[in-house]
């Protein structure tokens, strides 16, 4: 399993440059290929989550016993580690959810093999940057997976679609050139970039502390910037609606994750080390900024009409919560980052589709201009209905279960204030989804829609299967869940009940990153 | 693109004799790239350079390069397939991007088979693909025909 780490990258990345092959003769092998790509990736990604195996993969074979050195590793890791797995299999189901609801969706856009070369390419980048072992690979992959979302967003060449990809396309450059820069600053200062090594750096006091302040600050507003943290959101609520509904669900449900959050987890905790000199002043920014998108997204939501937009902003909400629990700095507090993280991916990812759903049910996107859909598609109906309640926190729903542990995160590491408007911002997402609920799909069913109908199967039912996965999540979190979580969570903290410890990333890439 | 006429007559027989000229240099830097400065990268930019001389001089519906304008999209993605391919071929050696074929004498051309094939994939890659990206400037510029142009810009992405 272990060497075939590199084909979660490879699969994707082949199967966008065979849908630019097939793009002039046989356009319709496009969405066939990329299907069995993504197949592909379920498979790899279920299998390496069940057999739990953790690992590195050097590419070209190199270790540290073939060049002679005991201090650092040249060569691209990748590393596969249980923090790793939870995301490459999240990558996985919405990709596959995505795609297969692309196929009808996406019949009105012109250029559909490029649509699944680019939707290709975002999950390499993706799959990349959750394995990258290194920095300056983290970086590349992000590139990879932010090139192709902004070329996605502006998919439907209309004014408001490229207007809305520019902006992002420039605040996404400045965020990555301040992830570049950071990086620089590290490299100069230290001469590593493979993440164990810099971290091993970094804690024995390495690397000067103005420099390391100021490319964690760099990180900081980068990562951030790409997870849309508050107040370096501007972007998300033009990017995420404009772009089709498909990969609406894929940034909204996956990018600002794989990007942003599993990306700060790995250099917040793993780099810059949340314990050491400048952990407290982190700490204490995570919160600040986490309550801060927390609320702000969540009032911005209540007020909006556009349903994509009120989606946009709930998931910057959403992403708050994250952002708290990891300022937590407690085992417990990134296991809760992690499964909300996971379930966001899978509910918003959900209401995205079901809104792209609506969207061609009714013939616009105005939450007041809609009503009464449940009587004329029961089955998105049944979809929407299944997310809303996830992302209101309803039990038996996996969002109850990740809001109820980051309150409880909170709570024990003493951070009350930020317990009681983390609670309320729970209050405030359930008040807005019942809004959301009442105006769309229930009330009266106005004149202008009697004549309409439900959309084809394999629209509504990738929809349902994410909101079935977010009830199955929540029924299984007691039974077995919340060790596969947990278990990545070990992989950045070692104060849980397994204790993996980040050391163990280090020797993981040093010693099993040899291939035999 | 396609209604340029090209250049004078001086320039194009210039750019015949030069163009097989520049292509080989292209093909030779990407080829030695293991042993010398350059590699598929720096060989591919000169052949697209050559490319593109070459519609500079013929324009863009006659001469060698109308040929390529053509194909650089397929070639494009043909040179990133073949990459890969070699890639994974390392897998039989051990690991991926490992070299899996008999390495010969230092030095030589031979000395790392594996490589010069991977050279020879970038070369396809970035010149194919340069190419195709100096075509879709083109066609901004001289035509509004939507559905070509975004071809050859997602092409380039």
């Amino acid at each position: 399993m272990l060497q075939l780490i590199p084909l979660f990258v490879l699969i994707p990345l082949g199967a966008a440059f065979a849908c630019l092959l097939v793009k002039r003769r046989v356009p319709a092998m496009a969405p066939m290929l990329s299907l069995v790509g993504v197949l592909a990736l379920l498979a790899l990604a279920v299998t390496g989550s069940v057999q739990g195996a953790a690992g590195a993969s050097i590419a070209g074979g190199w270790s540290l016993e073939s060049q002679g050195t005991t201090s650092f590793l040249p060569g691209i890791a990748l590393v596969f580690d249980g923090l790793s797995a939870v995301f490459l299999l999240l990558v996985a189901v919405v990709s596959t959810a995505v795609l297969v609801f692309g196929f009808r969706y996406m019949e009105t856009y012109e250029g559909r093999p490029l649509y699944y070369a680019l939707l290709n390419l975002l999950i390499a980048g993706m799959n990349g940057a959750v394995l990258a072992g290194d920095l300056f690979n983290l970086y590349v992959f992000v590139e990879i997976a932010s090139i192709a979302s902004y070329a996605l967003v502006a998919f439907g060449t209309g004014g408001r679609e490229v207007e809305a990809a520019f902006k992002y396309l420039i605040l996404g450059a400045v965020a990555s050139a301040s992830i570049l820069l950071g990086i620089g600053l590290i490299y100069a200062a230290t001469g590593l970039l493979n993440m164990a090594d810099v971290g091993t750096a970094v804690a024995a006091g390495g690397i000067p502390e103005t420099t390391l302040l100021a490319a964690t600050a760099l990180f900081l507003a980068g990562l951030g910037l790409k997870a849309a943290m508050m107040p370096f959101h501007a972007w998300l609520p033009d990017a995420h609606p404009s772009a089709p509904a498909p990969i609406s669900a894929m940034l909204s449900g996956l990018l600002i994750k794989t990007l942003g959050i599993y990306a700060l987890v790995r250099i917040l905790y793993l780099v810059i080390g949340m314990d050491g000199a400048l952990g407290g002043s982190l700490q204490t920014l995570l919160l600040v900024l986490g309550c801060l998108s927390m609320v702000g997204g969540v009032l911005l939501a209540l007020g909006q009409t556009d349903l994509k937009r009120l989606l946009a902003y709930s998931s910057i909400s959403q992403m708050g919560f994250v952002l708290v629990a990891l300022g937590t700095n407690t085992w417990l507090g990134v296991a809760a980052a992690i499964f909300h993280a996971m379930n966001h991916a899978l509910f918003k990812g959900a209401l995205f589709l079901s809104a792209g759903s609506l969207e061609r049910i009714a013939g616009t996107r105005d939450i007041s201009k809609m009503g009464g859909i449940a009587r004329i598609a029961p089955a998105t109906t049944i979809g929407a209905v299944g997310a809303s309640l996830s992302i209101a926190g309803v039990p038996p729903f996996n969002g109850f279960w990740s809001k109820l542990l980051i309150l409880i995160a909170l709570f024990t590491a003493g951070m009350h204030v930020v317990g009681a408007i983390a609670a309320a911002t729970a209050v405030l997402t359930l008040v807005t989804f019942v809004k959301v609920q009442q105006r769309v799909l229930f009330g009266a069913l106005p004149e202008r829609l009697k004549g309409a109908h439900d959309v084809p199967a394999s629209m509504s039912l990738p929809v349902i299967a994410l909101a079935v996965l977010c009830l199955i999540g929540g029924l299984l979190w007691p039974l077995g869940l919340d060790d596969w979580v947990g278990g990545a969570a070990s992989a950045v903290r070692t104060d849980g009940p397994t204790n993996e410890a980040p050391a163990e990333y280090r020797r993981m890439v040093h010693s099993e990153g040899r291939q035999p | 693109m396609s209604d340029s006429q090209g250049m004078s007559i001086v320039v194009r027989v210039v750019t015949r004799w030069l163009l097989g000229l520049i292509l080989i240099f292209g093909l030779a830097v990407a080829l030695y790239g293991h042993l010398t400065p350059g590699g598929g990268f720096a060989g591919g930019t000169i052949v697209a350079c050559g490319f593109v001389l070459a519609i500079l001089a013929f324009g863009g519906s006659r001469g060698p390069g109308a040929f390529f304008t053509r194909w650089a999209s397929a070639l494009d993605a043909i040179g990133a397939l073949a990459f890969l391919a070699l890639a994974i071929l390392g897998f039989t050696a051990g690991a991926f991007l490992q070299q899996w074929a008999a390495r010969g004498d230092a030095f030589t051309l031979g000395s790392a088979p594996s490589i010069v094939l991977l050279n020879l994939a970038i070369l396809l890659k970035v010149g194919a693909g340069l190419f195709a990206g100096f075509s879709a400037i083109a066609l901004f510029e001289q035509t509004a025909d939507p559905d070509t142009a975004d071809s050859e810009k997602g092409a380039d992405a």
